[in-house]
Order: C-alpha cells, then structure tokens, then sequence
C-alpha cells in the first residue's frame, strides 16, 4: 500500500511533486504501515553511524550493481534484495542519501528500471535531515522479508546505451561532469579515483551542466524557475525533446534524470550509465575536447 | 587461525587480517566502522598546517595523510578524512595502527595490494578498496622521499 503524498507548497511547482517527501513529512510519516525508507550512499559505513529510525541500506556497489558483469542485478537479484529489505511491490519507497542525494537519486533510477512504482526522494537528503538535529540511531533495522515478484528490468525507457547514444547524436545530450572532466583536461572528478577511460573530453554537442547545479545551499532542490532558467535557457532543452543525460558511470546523470524527468516534466529522458568510462575507451567513437560542446559529427560507416 | 597462503605482513597489520577474516562479513563492516572511530586526531603540528598533508586522489573522500620517518628510522602515518567518510577513515587507521614503529624497509616490503586480502572485498566492493591501496602507495611514495631528502 502506499502512503500519502507530501503536499507541502515548495513542492508544488514542479511536475510530480508526488516525487518528492521533506523532512518534516518524513518525521511525521515514519513507522507508517506502507512506508519503507531506504538509505543510499557513496560511503558503505555511513549508514553504520547513524541513520533514520527505521531505514533500511541499500549499498550501490554491493547490492545494486551485478558483481560479475558492468550492469544491474537481474529481475531475480532485484526480487530478492528488496524482498531481503522488506520492501513490497506496493510500498512507498522513500530514498535519502549523503551528497545531495547523489546516490539516492541513482538507487531511485534503478528502482525506476524495476518499475517499482511509488518510489520518492527525501528533498535535501542526509545533510537536511541532521542540520535539522532530526533523530538518528544506530540499532540496524530489522525488516520484515517480503516475497517481492520478479519484474523483468525495463532498459529501453530510462536507460540509454552506447548504441542509443550514437542514434541519438543530434538531439539534445547533458553532460553533467565537472567542467574539467568535460574540457578533457581530467577524465575523473576531482578527487575521485580514475576509472579507466582511455580518452579526455564529451560526447559531441554535449552541453555541460554540473549536476550540483540543480542543487540549492542546502541540498535541497532549486525551485522550479531557477530549474528552468538551467536546463532549457541555459542548455537549450524544450518541451517535448529526448534527452541524454551522462557521467562518468552514471551516478551524477542520475540525479539530473531524476530533475529533468520528474521535476522539469522532461518525458524522454534516458540516462547513459556507460558513461564516459564507457564512451572513452570505445574505438572510433566521435570525442570533442574543449569547453565547446562541438558539432554533430557525420556518422562513420 | 591462520592463513598460511598469504604474504607475509608485519605483525600488527598480520593480526589485523586475521581479526577480518575470522569474522563474518557484516561483522567485518562493524570491524572497520570501529577502525574508523579509532583514528587518532591529527598532531597539533598537522593540525595547524594542513598544507603539509597531501590529498589522496585515489579515495573517494578527501583523506589527507602524511608519513614520517623518525630519527630511528621508523615509519609513522597520520591521516585525517571526514567522519561522513567512515569507511576512508577505517581504511586510514589501519594503514596508521599497522605501519606505526615499523622499520623503513619492513614498511616498503607490504604488498601493495595488501587491502584486497582482509576479507572486505564483497563487504566494501573492489573500487573502494582501491582507495586503500592509494594511500598505501602514497605513504610508500613519501617514505622513500623522505629517505632521498
């Protein structure tokens, strides 16, 4: 079963703001039948220190990526893990995470390939939640185990491949690395590890939009027309157009398909999760370096 | 238990493994969150100038560390990383509580893949544990540094 909606007004504005829930709806919602809080991380241990009574940890490496193959765990791997957390096909998932909701936004996107349906993030995640001096413990949860179905993943709707991608050239591609990672200076975030691409620099015509951006001081998102005044004046989106997003495996590009897709209303947004360590070492692909995003090249062949 | 197909490691950080692999894998998460409490503050002479700390690129958060080789010649390793970084920071008060006192060339004789070997593979995932390795090849790098000055 799934539970009420947030209404509150900071919400409104954007296209499904069934999407979103605030601390103070959280804090009055937990431990209601229907609702499973899911806390997402880059960190493993995070959730160890401290963490909203209740949630459950859902780990991206260990739990949602297949540990043989670079792609998700199957329909079977997704039954059983969320069947392990207590989760139920009809419960509404709420996400929160560290980094603004970096990885919560990724966890969601996953779900989203699952179709698990009622599935929300926690606007301003973990760093909102604790500045608010808001409950944490660390007794583990105990959840319930569930006999959750299994649902074959959909990868045709919100998930894009290399394949997708050079189809795609010529409609409207956000690259949303830092600006370095983008010029081709680097090919890792500051400070992250370096993960095997073998080229610097964007996929052709690519417009570069930081993913932070969509994030306001304190981590919660933008309004709606500072959104706006991002995504379609700024990189030139407009209604109606397919939209890819990527990175650098996909994480970040998830948090702007989250933004473009459920607060913008952007309805063909599919996110790229080869990404850049992807697109980087791929043979003959077209690759632009510079700040510019470069033209649409003639397709090869 | 012991684990005889392993390398060899000096005493503390041989004890370290086998406490993880003596144990089950959420259990070992616990092992490392303790690890992490453990992390000594930085000394006041660190502490003040942060810029002597050098950033390792490879982890995910910032960790900074810096290693020193006493007039002995024995390695010490000081390291400071955010507590929302926990598993960075059990990765840095291993490296500390394992190389402390160790002579230079005992130090510069661990394994660099040494991490990959204490049971946290499936528990923290590969990429992580990479982390780790950077540090340790960064502490390795300013030893050998520190004996060329």
């Amino acid at each position: 079963m799934s539970v009420a909606h947030d209404d509150s007004p900071a919400f409104a504005g954007y296209a499904h703001p069934e999407r979103l829930v605030g601390t103070d709806w959280l804090a009055a919602h937990l431990g209601e039948p229907g609702l499973v809080v899911v806390e997402s991380d880059e960190d493993v241990l995070l959730y160890e220190t401290g963490h909203i009574p209740g949630a459950v940890k859902v780990d991206w490496h260990t739990e949602l990526n297949d540990p043989v193959t670079r792609d998700y765990v199957d329909g079977a791997g997704f039954a059983k893990l969320l069947g392990a957390k207590g989760i139920s096909r009809d419960d509404t998932v709420v996400i929160y995470g560290d980094k603004n909701n970096w990885w919560a936004a990724y966890a969601l996107w996953v779900f989203t390939l699952f179709g698990h349906e009622d599935v929300r993030l926690l606007d301003g995640g973990r760093a909102k939640w604790e500045a608010e001096g808001r409950e944490y413990t660390t007794d583990p949860a105990t959840p319930t185990a569930t006999d959750y179905p299994v649902v074959e993943r959909d990868d045709s709707t919100v998930r894009a491949f290399r394949d997708d991608v050079l189809a795609h050239l010529g409609n409207p591609l956000i690259d949303v690395r830092s600006p370095e990672e983008f010029s081709g200076e680097r090919t890792t975030a500051p400070a992250y590890p370096e993960e095997g691409a073998l080229r610097a620099g964007h996929i052709p015509s690519a417009q570069n939009v930081p993913w932070g951006k969509a994030v306001a001081e304190d981590g919660t998102f933008k309004p709606l027309a500072e959104l706006e005044a991002i995504y379609r004046d700024g990189a030139g989106l407009q209604s109606g157009d397919d939209v890819i997003a990527y990175c650098r495996i996909g994480e970040r590009s998830s948090h702007t398909w989250f933004v473009l897709t459920h607060l913008l209303g952007f309805e063909g947004v599919r996110n790229y999760d080869g990404s850049w360590t992807e697109w980087g070492s791929l043979v003959r692909v077209p690759i632009v370096r510079g700040a510019e995003p470069g033209a649409v090249p003639a397709l090869v062949g | 238990m012991s684990a005889p197909e392993l390398p060899d490691l000096p005493p503390v950080l041989a004890e370290i493994r086998e406490d993880f692999l003596a144990i089950t894998q959420p259990e070992r998460l616990q092992l490392l969150l303790e690890f992490s409490r453990e992390l000594p503050a930085l000394p006041q002479r660190y502490a003040d100038h942060p810029d002597l700390l050098e950033r390792v690129e490879e982890c995910q958060s910032p960790v900074f560390i810096f290693t020193e080789v006493d007039a002995e010649g024995r390695v010490h390793l000081h390291a400071t990383a955010p507590e929302q970084a926990p598993t960075t920071r059990g990765f840095a008060s291993i490296l500390a509580q394992g190389l402390d006192g160790l002579e230079v060339d005992v130090m510069l004789a661990i394994p660099d893949d040494f991490p990959f070997e204490l049971g946290l593979t499936d528990a923290v995932s590969p990429l992580r544990l990479r982390g780790m390795v950077g540090m340790l090849g960064r502490a390795k790098r300013q030893v050998r540094q520190a004996l060329a000055s």
